[in-house]
């Protein structure tokens, strides 16, 4: 994704253009969906945060987080520090998108399902896997010598990154036989174009995002050890 | 192998001997348990929830917290002297030392369970009666799992300026999978149910400890080794 010894300062435009192009981007999703899409015919305009909520919550569970854990398992493996800023840039980027889908996701379910908040599968799941990064944030800024707190973000983000199985198989089996809530979230398949449009220049959008804020962390990263470097020497 | 096995377990009967010597942090944390539970008596309306309907939970909240408080003291203890250094020079292989430090938690979080458990017994009025050798299984297959975490994580703590806050906030999401586990286990086995009920949830605590424990032996050395 990034040149190692290009200057960081190259690599924050880079991640700006990106970023702004995705924001760019994500005000056009917007548009789209309020304008050019039709209301969906049960939920009304509550349903529209279904073109923010899946494309952030896709992009976290099934970009984002997985990437973290490659590259961690990866820096353990090489010991290149790029696999570790890059990491924690993703992580970091994980936990505000893990946000996004935590709030996005209250206010549909509000009026839809008539409640704030549910013991679901899946919203359980993301809250775990939220707090999970906040941990491994909070052990990230404890630990001062870089190597060491390369090799112990790895360690914690491989553990997480097993534990998210259990943690799926435990809440689910938590509720028993209780009927899950009613889920009236249209299917991907079933959605009419109009709709699936939308959603996929959703996850073009969020993509774009994602990697834009993601290089712009890792520049700043790299800057900031580059810094370190030379104020050592 | 069988070296690996007899360095950990001389390891793990340092630490303790040096425990049972001192007694302070099996003590505070025998006496912090008792406190979790005495506090969770007073959470609920007592003309409205009957205590049999809370003891699962209660339970396992105080498991929980004392596990925690319990294993801060693996690795800060060998922060005195750089005593910790000492242990990395002598010729024994990290996975040993590993499963000597794992051991060593292992009991001791076990006494604090052994302590607390009487008092739950008391205070929650449950009659164990048939339930106590289920119950006893789901404590030892749950307790192995998340000190199989812990032991890696306290190692990883002790680095850090606020080790005692750091290790629940890491090690907490860690332990609800094998908790929510162990509440299953624990409410058919208070309501008189068989033990065959609750062989499942059984096999779940010990898939979730060989896959930590593999993990943890795997990971250790990245932790320790400059």
């Amino acid at each position: 994704m990034t040149v190692d010894g290009a200057p960081a300062s190259a690599v924050i435009r880079r991640g700006l253009v990106l970023s702004v192009l995705g924001l760019v981007g994500i005000g056009a999703v917007m548009a789209l969906a309020i304008l050019g899409t039709p209301t969906e015919a049960r939920q009304g305009l509550a349903q529209k945060i279904f073109y923010v909520h899946v494309p952030t919550a896709v992009v976290a569970l099934w970009i984002a987080v997985p990437a973290t854990g490659i590259a961690s398992m990866l820096y353990l493996w090489l010991h290149d520090p790029r696999l570790d800023r890059f990491a924690a840039a993703s992580a970091e980027v994980s936990t505000v998108f893990c946000l996004v889908v935590l709030t996005t996701g209250p206010i549909w379910a509000k009026p839809i399902w008539g409640t704030w908040w549910t013991w679901d599968g899946r919203l359980t799941l993301t809250l775990f896997l939220f707090f999970l990064l906040l941990g491994y944030h909070t052990l990230r800024a404890s630990l001062r010598d870089p190597v060491e707190r390369g090799r112990f973000s790895a360690v914690i983000s491989i553990m997480g990154v097993v534990l998210v199985p259990f943690i799926h198989l435990s809440v689910y089996l938590w509720r028993g036989l209780h009927p899950q809530p009613i889920i009236m979230k249209p299917s991907a398949p079933s959605l009419p174009p109009e709709m699936l449009r939308t959603l996929l220049v959703g996850f073009a959008v969020f993509t774009i995002f994602y990697v834009g804020l993601v290089t712009l962390r890792y520049g700043i990263q790299l800057a900031q050890d580059l810094r370190e470097a030379a104020d050592a020497a | 192998m069988g070296r690996a096995l007899r360095l950990a377990l001389v390891i793990a009967g340092k630490d303790i001997r040096m425990e049972l010597r001192a007694r302070t942090s099996l003590l505070s944390a025998a006496v912090f348990a008792a406190l979790v539970l005495l506090v969770q008596n007073f959470a609920r309306d007592p003309t409205a929830v009957s205590t049999i309907d809370l003891a699962p939970g209660v339970l396992w909240v105080t498991v929980a917290f004392a596990a925690v408080v319990a294993m801060n003291r693996a690795f800060t203890v060998e922060r005195e002297n750089a005593a910790f250094d000492g242990l990395l020079l002598a010729p024994v292989p990290r996975e040993a030392l590993y499963l000597g430090k794992y051991f060593a938690n292992l009991v001791f979080v076990l006494l604090v369970e052994a302590i607390a458990l009487p008092l739950f017994v008391l205070f929650f009025n449950v009659g164990l009666g048939h339930a106590l050798p289920g119950l006893l299984a789901t404590l030892l297959l749950a307790t192995a799992g998340f000190v199989a975490v812990g032991t890696v994580f306290s190692a990883m703590v002790v680095k850090t300026r606020f080790a005692e806050l750091m290790l629940p906030v890491l090690l907490l999401p860690f332990m609800v999978p094998p908790l929510i586990f162990a509440v299953k286990t624990t409410v058919p086995l208070f309501a008189g149910r068989p033990l065959s009920e609750v062989l499942p949830g059984l096999r779940f605590l010990a898939i979730y400890d060989v896959v930590f424990l593999t993990l943890a032996l795997l990971l250790f050395p990245a932790v320790v080794d400059e």
